[in-house]
């Protein structure tokens, strides 16, 4: 709990701590209530009898499922990688001294962090989709906005090291490239790592998006074998659970990043550098 | 299929998408601030449902957010009205308020942590209750400062509207899939101008929140 939390209420007294007391408890009656309203609409549906689980326990479903989570993972991680290496690239074309280069970068850049990713999914897929395929489409997409995104966090970074360490840099006869890659980049990605998987994991959750254009991802499998097994709601379930679970690993990787980060001496990024929010 | 046609399919397109992005906006800014409030309250049990609520939805996809409220709920047999686009339009704009409500309350309890330490003394200091402390000192204040990442909160979630598009919504995207199935010729043109209506409404929404922050945001 951050300190303002506590700071908007006194330390309770006894009325305080009766009233406190009576309220937890409505509260969890109303909390108990509406868990058991939707357990109940589960019952009511007939989504919760055995033999709407049973399919669970067959290996060939299992593996369905695993192949699916697989296929997901598998659109998530090629598109991080091609995502990031398309952020560099275009934090750089921004960065760049020449108007020629820059000015067109900036407009491509904000073009395509403009739109839904699920528009530039789609216009991929339907362009390109006879050739490449949807699980190409799929990471073109995401990779196209993501990259964008990622290049705006790349560049407030760099933008954001002390400017003493350019000065330095070029001062002991570094060429502009070398100023670039070997001390403002290193630094940037470093401060900027935490936003960076807080993206990732933005990414991951946007890979959802290949049910759309029949890439034969998670939830592709949950509905179809929900509507084999007439048991969409245990599926979908599990398959929440699936994402849910990789995604909060994820993101407590990000967290863990985060403090491990602080711990040690990175430059000095206050200000404006860090506080750019993953876009979602 | 002439041009006007094709202009009036696209202008129903962005009707529908300014239509799910109203009903969205309004219901994640009172649930967002519902769950801020309750994840700053002096009862235990609302803040660890708020936490719970805000952690689980915030970490999964919207697509499956959406899959659940599209498919599952009417499987539950919850529904809203007699015509199904109605019923579609109403499980859309549940799961974009449920998924987008986690994102504001997320920014408006960061805006709160900014609220000076003595705003808080002051007015617990004269007596007030906590939540007279909140809604009359805290949160006006604490609205004013989140105006710029709630904003990108909000564009955002225009985005995410697309996505609506899947479960049975007449929206941007939909209008843009019609489009290309009457006029297979013209692919390019209706892509790009499918991405100039999604950038022309983000701009919009950037002026309209560029103006606010201008207006009513308060530097620390």
């Amino acid at each position: 709990m951050s300190a303002p939390t506590e700071v908007l209420f006194d330390a309770p007294g006894p009325k305080a701590r009766r009233n406190n007391v009576i309220l937890s408890i409505v509260s969890t009656i109303v909390l108990a209530g509406l868990i058991a309203w939707i357990i109940w609409k589960f019952a009511d549906a007939g989504q919760l009898e055995p033999e709407k689980w049973y399919p669970f326990t067959f290996a060939q479903i299992q593996l369905v499922l695993l192949d699916g989570m697989l296929a997901t993972l598998k659109v998530a991680a090629v598109a991080s990688v091609l995502a990031l290496a398309v952020g560099v690239v275009f934090a750089l074309l921004r960065l760049s001294s020449k108007r020629i280069i820059s000015v067109p970068a900036t407009i491509i850049l904000e073009f395509f962090r403009g739109v839904p990713v699920l528009l530039l999914i789609f216009a991929t897929f339907l362009l390109f989709g006879n050739t490449i395929g949807p699980f190409w489409s799929v990471v073109i997409g995401l990779t196209l906005y993501n990259g964008m995104v990622l290049a705006e966090i790349i560049r407030a970074g760099i933008l954001a090291v002390p400017k003493g360490q350019r000065e330095a840099a070029m001062a002991i006869g570094l060429r502009p490239g070398q100023v670039m890659s070997l001390v403002l980049m290193p630094q940037a990605l470093r401060a900027m790592m935490p936003t960076i998987v807080a993206q990732i994991v933005v990414l991951l959750k946007d890979s959802a998006l290949g049910f759309i254009v029949t890439y034969q991802d998670l939830l592709y499998q949950v509905n179809l074998i929900g509507r084999e097994y007439n048991n969409l709601l245990p599926t979908f379930i599990v398959g929440a659970a699936l994402f849910i679970i990789i995604n909060m690993i994820v993101a407590s990787f990000a967290r863990w990043l985060e403090r491990r980060l602080q711990r040690k001496t990175t430059a000095d990024v206050e200000g404006e550098g860090l506080t750019t929010a993953p876009v979602r | 299929m002439d041009f006007l046609a094709l202009l009036e399919l696209f202008g129903s397109g962005v009707w529908g998408t300014v239509k799910l992005f109203t009903v969205t906006l309004v219901g994640s800014l009172v649930l967002g601030t519902i769950l801020a409030a309750m994840r700053v309250s002096p009862t235990p049990v609302l803040r660890i449902a708020a936490s719970a609520y805000i952690n689980i939805v915030r970490n999964t996809p919207l697509t499956l957010v959406m899959f659940f409220c599209a498919f599952g709920l009417p499987f539950l047999d919850i529904r809203f009205g007699d015509s199904s686009s109605f019923n579609s339009f109403v499980y859309a704009t549940l799961a974009l308020t449920a998924y987008t409500a986690c994102f504001v309350a997320e920014t408006l309890k960061a805006g709160i942590a900014t609220i000076p330490v003595g705003q808080a003394e002051a007015a617990r200091a004269i007596g007030l209750t906590f939540n007279q402390t909140l809604t009359q000192v805290i949160l006006p204040q604490a609205f004013r400062t989140v105006i710029p990442p709630l904003g990108n909160v909000i564009i955002a979630m225009l985005k995410n509207t697309s996505i609506a598009s899947a479960f049975n919504n007449r929206e941007l995207i939909s209008a843009m899939r019609n489009a290309i199935e009457l006029r297979g010729d013209l692919v390019i043109p209706i892509l790009f101008g499918t991405a100039v209506a999604y950038l022309i409404l983000a701009l919009i929404l950037g002026r309209i929140f560029s103006y606010l922050e201008r207006k009513l945001v308060i530097l620390r």
